[in-house]
């Protein structure tokens, strides 16, 4: 967020502007992984995936859910902020997928719920 | 064209008056790129948003008037008991294509022409953001409305009601091809929808003027971004229920039957999660028009812009978790119908604030009753009937009362009709100089005003009435001896709304009567309604390229302060003119940019566009034409792929009769 | 900002209404030239593609969203005929899944090959992960076919119906982004890549990335979940 200072000769003065990004102010992936770091996540990845395997496998009974989908989020968010570079890109890329992502979570969750989905 | 050819506008430089011929050297395959600047081909290839938006209107419009025909004949097959003039069948496809068109036709792709021509004139860009894709939404919604009416002819339209609930949209209810058009077309147009809001959406975020910051942008640009997230966030939804619908009755699959253990309600929650935005996505736009009109009519600046904007927004927001209170008969269970309730309840809350705003926009104004002014009023009215109607609505047990009877009928015209319509209305009269460079005849304006006003309640009037009466929906006949007595008589209510729906007609037809009698009006003045935001910047109508050059902003209502001063002392405010817009173009006209870089035409999002019907009637009648339309389409891509978005340098030659010399991309002359 | 005056002689061409004498500008016009491409700087400094596809993405979340959860509605539903507990092969779906990220993987070295403008390997990478998304294209279609040759088809119930729907639309997509891959390579190959190669390159890599997310939550939610 910037705040602008500049309006003039109005009875406007809100300058604040939800989206304007200065140019210099885009972190230019200051934090610029290199090649290995990225055959380090996806080793991180891998395991993670062969764990909910494994996972799969065992009797964990009712906990065996939440493990699943506690791993799945950590994948999902491990992918989107390292390979699609969201974590060090504007924000507002972030605003525009995860708004999409926990819209979709929240209507279909809330759609199935009527259908006591989730009670047995 | 990528080239901005400046002395074409300026004959006195121009030595031999015509457009030096620009002429493509080098092809992409066997096509030239088109060049031509007249004639059809001028208009088929345009990628030019003002082009697009004003096609995106002419074919509104005519869905409008084909839509209304349908209203009409469902009038008069109600007109009086035991109507004969439709068949039960007829009457079904009648009311089912007069909500498609007019919801997904007209009053979508009709904010969609306002959103495209006056969106970048609003922040000050030259064009949208990506201007194929736009080509592209426009010529897809145009073939998809085409597809789909063409399932008159081709045995029969859809006949499931415009929210087509199973069973009924099954092929045992419905066994004409009739649904699988209303599936395939909608999943046409809805890619439309879907691209235009991405374009939209980037425009105005990465397009803006230096200075125009978001809250400076103009309300109707701001309204149309939030329709254009609430587009893009419900249509994906609607993409599925389609999807899901289509499988349902081309490959057998059984997602909502009921016999084979299937969830019917799985269609309406899927129908309403998309439609219940949807009726933003119709009513918003509209909003944003009424909030650029009142102050200019009013001569005051829009009351509470923070507001307008944010109760837009929370509109935008609260407009997802409301969708279930369609479904309120539906047996979902009192939790559920609670919990709509409240939220529905809740949303009337920033829909108030936009109306106390405009209320209060036009106190104390010194107001002007131009024709767009009146529309716009008209509205304010109008749609708070309608939004009054709708809170009863949220009441639960109120609604299971009124569901699928006329009272909801009146409801949702008052808000269509009453809001989104006679929004649009209002946009056309106030931006027809910007568009067409004349004004429209404001008599004539009047009288189609008043007409439009007096039908439409006449129309959706009595629908309350016969509504609470007890008369369902989408009932084809009424009876005699069941129509009631004394002032509650259905059959004489009836007949009023028929009566009513041939006024309204007759308004409509007043319309396009006063663009006939304008057509030869004067040219516009630059700044016909003293206004206030930044398109009046533009001339009427605006160059190819919008701005002699790209405008720095310093307010919300740019194009206000750079007319008027404020001489007022200390906190009072004085405004006093300083500049006509005539001068302030002029200033830009001195100071214009010489360089401009415009898009060049392309063939391929029409071609593009082109394929898609065709693999629709594929998926109805033959594989073949599926292969022969993924063909074309593939092509199209490529094509558009390999296609620069601007014509390269090397791609023009330097004007005959020019400098000679060296090739070069811009033909500037600078003054 | 200043206040400006211009020469009505310059004005001339445009309007038979410019003053005869000097005109005043408003306070606060701003004179100053400023030459904004289009396509050279936006509003918020960001590309417009970038913006574009992730909004594209993230509509992209409420269509596979909606057909996840009318597969999580339908996936008990099929009576007496074949349900995932006979059908589920974990270990080769596994190995599928394990495919689909090591494409992830190759995908992002070659979005680095691009901005270090190493055409060579940026095709190179982009060829294997189209490699890679082929494979895990080809165990679909096996496991389709094992699906089917065991007596679940199509229609043959409600779980079936949304299993095929849901896993052949992220099929598509997988199959869109191979063509896209492809495309890209050749279009490398002949230099025929408007703009911003490297921006390109970057753009496929958003899409591949989030097929491949989209599949672990299928992965999870369709096949590990027990039903």
């Amino acid at each position: 967020m910037s705040t602008d200072t500049t309006t003039t000769g109005t009875e406007h003065h809100f300058g604040e502007d939800i989206t304007a990004i200065e140019p210099d102010a885009i972190p230019h992936e200051h934090k610029d992984l290199r090649d290995r770091d990225y055959v380090f996540i996806a080793f991180l990845l891998l395991i993670l995936t062969a764990l909910e395997v494994a996972a799969s496998y065992i009797e964990l009974g009712s906990l065996l859910v939440p493990i699943l989908l506690i791993m799945m989020a950590i994948k999902f968010v491990t992918v989107a902020s390292f390979f699609m570079h969201l974590r060090g890109d504007a924000r507002i890329f972030s605003w525009m997928f995860y708004a999409g992502l926990f819209l979709a979570v929240g209507v279909y969750a809330a759609a199935l719920t009527t259908f006591h989905f989730f009670a047995p | 064209m990528a080239i901005i050819e400046r002395p074409t506008d300026t004959p006195a430089l121009a030595p031999s008056g015509g457009a030096p011929a620009v002429t493509p050297t080098r092809s992409y395959g066997y096509l030239r790129r088109p060049v031509q600047t007249t004639g059809w081909r001028s208009w088929a290839f345009t990628v030019d948003h003002k082009k697009i938006g004003i096609m995106y209107g002419v074919a509104a419009m005519l869905f409008f008037v084909v839509g209304g025909v349908e209203a009409l004949f469902i009038r008069l097959q109600l007109a009086g008991p035991e109507g004969t003039v439709l068949s039960a069948d007829a009457y079904n496809q009648m009311f089912t294509m007069h909500a498609t068109t007019m919801v997904f036709l007209f009053v979508i792709p009709m904010a969609a022409a306002f959103a495209n021509y006056m969106i970048p004139l609003q922040i000050g860009a030259r064009d949208v953001a990506f201007p194929r894709l736009n080509a592209l939404s426009l010529w897809t919604f145009v073939f998809g409305g085409i597809f789909l009416n063409t399932s008159w002819f081709l045995g029969g339209a859809a006949d499931g009601g415009w929210f087509m609930y199973a069973p009924n949209s099954a092929v045992p209810f419905s066994p004409s091809n009739g649904v699988d058009y209303w599936t395939l077309g909608l999943l046409i147009t809805g890619i439309a929808s879907l691209v235009g809001a991405v374009n939209l959406i980037v425009t105005v975020l990465n397009m803006r003027a230096p200075g125009m910051t978001m809250m400076r942008v103009p309300i109707f640009t701001w309204m149309a971004l939030v329709t254009q997230f609430l587009l893009l966030f419900a249509m994906p939804v609607i993409t599925v229920a389609l999807v899901l619908l289509l499988f349902q009755r081309n490959y057998d699959a059984t997602f909502f039957e009921v016999a084979e253990g299937a969830d019917p309600l799985l269609w309406q929650h899927l129908f309403w999660i998309f439609g219940h935005p949807e009726v933003y996505i119709i009513v918003l736009p509209a909003f944003g028009i009424v909030s650029e009109v009142l102050p200019v009519f009013s001569k005051k600046p829009l009351f509470g812009y923070p507001f307008v904007v944010f109760s837009g927004a929370a509109i935008g927001f609260v407009g997802w978790g409301v969708w279930a209170h369609h479904m309120f008969a539906s047996g979902l269970g009192p939790i559920s119908v609670a919990v709509f309730s409240v939220a529905t309840m809740a949303i009337a809350v920033p829909t108030g604030v936009k109306i106390i705003n405009w209320t209060l926009t036009m106190w104390g104004g010194k107001l002007r009753f131009t024709t767009a002014m009146l529309f716009a009023t008209g509205l304010i009215v109008m749609f708070t009937i309608g939004g009054l109607s709708g809170v009863t609505h949220s009441v639960a047990p109120s609604d299971t009362q009124q569901t699928d009877t006329y009272y909801i009928v009146a409801h949702f015209h008052y808000v269509i009709f009453g809001g989104a319509v006679l929004g649009l209305f209002a946009g056309i009269y106030y931006w027809w100089p910007k568009v067409f460079g004349k004004l429209l005849n404001e008599s004539w304006g009047k009288a189609n005003f008043w007409t439009m006003i007096i039908g439409m309640n006449l129309t959706f009037g009595p629908m309350h009435i016969v509504g609470l009466q007890g008369q369902p929906r989408r009932m084809y006949v009424w009876t005699e001896n069941r129509a009631g007595d004394g002032f509650f008589n259905i059959g004489f209510w009836n007949l009023v709304a028929t009566i009513g729906s041939f006024i309204l007609a007759v308004g409509v037809l007043f319309f396009f009567i006063n663009v006939w009698v304008s057509r030869k009006n004067p040219p516009a003045p630059a700044d016909p309604w003293d206004a206030r935001s930044l398109e009046w910047m533009a001339e009427n109508p605006p160059k190819e390229y919008n701005f002699e050059r790209t405008p720095t902003v310093h307010a919300l209502d740019e194009m206000f302060h750079r007319k008027y001063e404020d001489v007022g002392e200390g906190d009072a405010h004085d405004y006093v003119k300083v500049a006509t817009a005539e001068e302030i173009q002029a200033v830009e006209t001195a100071n214009r940019d010489d360089h401009v870089h415009l898009p060049s035409p392309s063939y391929w999002p029409i071609v593009l566009s082109f394929s898609l019907p065709v693999i629709a009637y594929g998926i109805i009648y033959s594989t073949l034409l599926v292969i022969v339309g993924l063909a074309i389409a593939t092509v199209a891509m490529f094509g558009w792929a390999l296609e620069p978005p601007t014509a390269d340098d090397s791609e023009f030659e330097s004007p005959e009769g020019g400098d000679g010399g060296e090739p070069s991309k811009e033909l500037v002359a600078s003054v | 900002m200043s206040d400006a005056t211009i020469n009505p002689a310059d004005a001339a061409p445009v309007g038979s209404d410019a003053p005869a004498e000097h005109m005043a500008i408003p306070a606060g016009y701003d004179d100053g030239q400023d030459h904004i491409g289009l396509e050279h700087h936006t509003s918020t400094g960001l590309s417009n593609t970038k913006l574009a596809m992730w909004l594209f993405l993230g509509s992209e979340c409420l269509l596979f969203g909606g057909l996840i959860s009318t597969y999580m509605l339908y996936r008990n539903r099929r009576a007496d005929t074949l349900g995932p507990d006979q059908l589920w092969d974990i270990p080769f779906t596994s190995a599928t899944s394990f495919i689909l990220l090591m494409s992830s993987l190759t995908m992002v070295l070659g979005v680095q090959a691009a901005k270090r403008r190493d055409d060579r390997n940026t095709r190179l990478w982009l060829t294997v992960t189209a490699l890679l998304g082929g494979l895990f294209l080809a165990g679909q279609i096996y496991e389709f076919t094992v699906f089917y040759r065991e007596g679940l088809g199509f229609t043959t119930n409600l779980f079936a119906s949304s299993f095929y729907t849901l896993v052949g639309f992220h099929g598509a997509h997988v199959s869109v982004g191979i063509i896209m891959l492809m495309a890209t390579v050749g279009m490398l190959l002949r230099n025929r890549v408007h703009g911003n190669k490297a921006e390109t390159v970057e753009m496929i890599g958003l899409y591949w990335h989030f097929v491949d997310i989209v599949w672990i939550v299928i992965f999870t939610l369709v096949y590990l979940i027990p039903a």
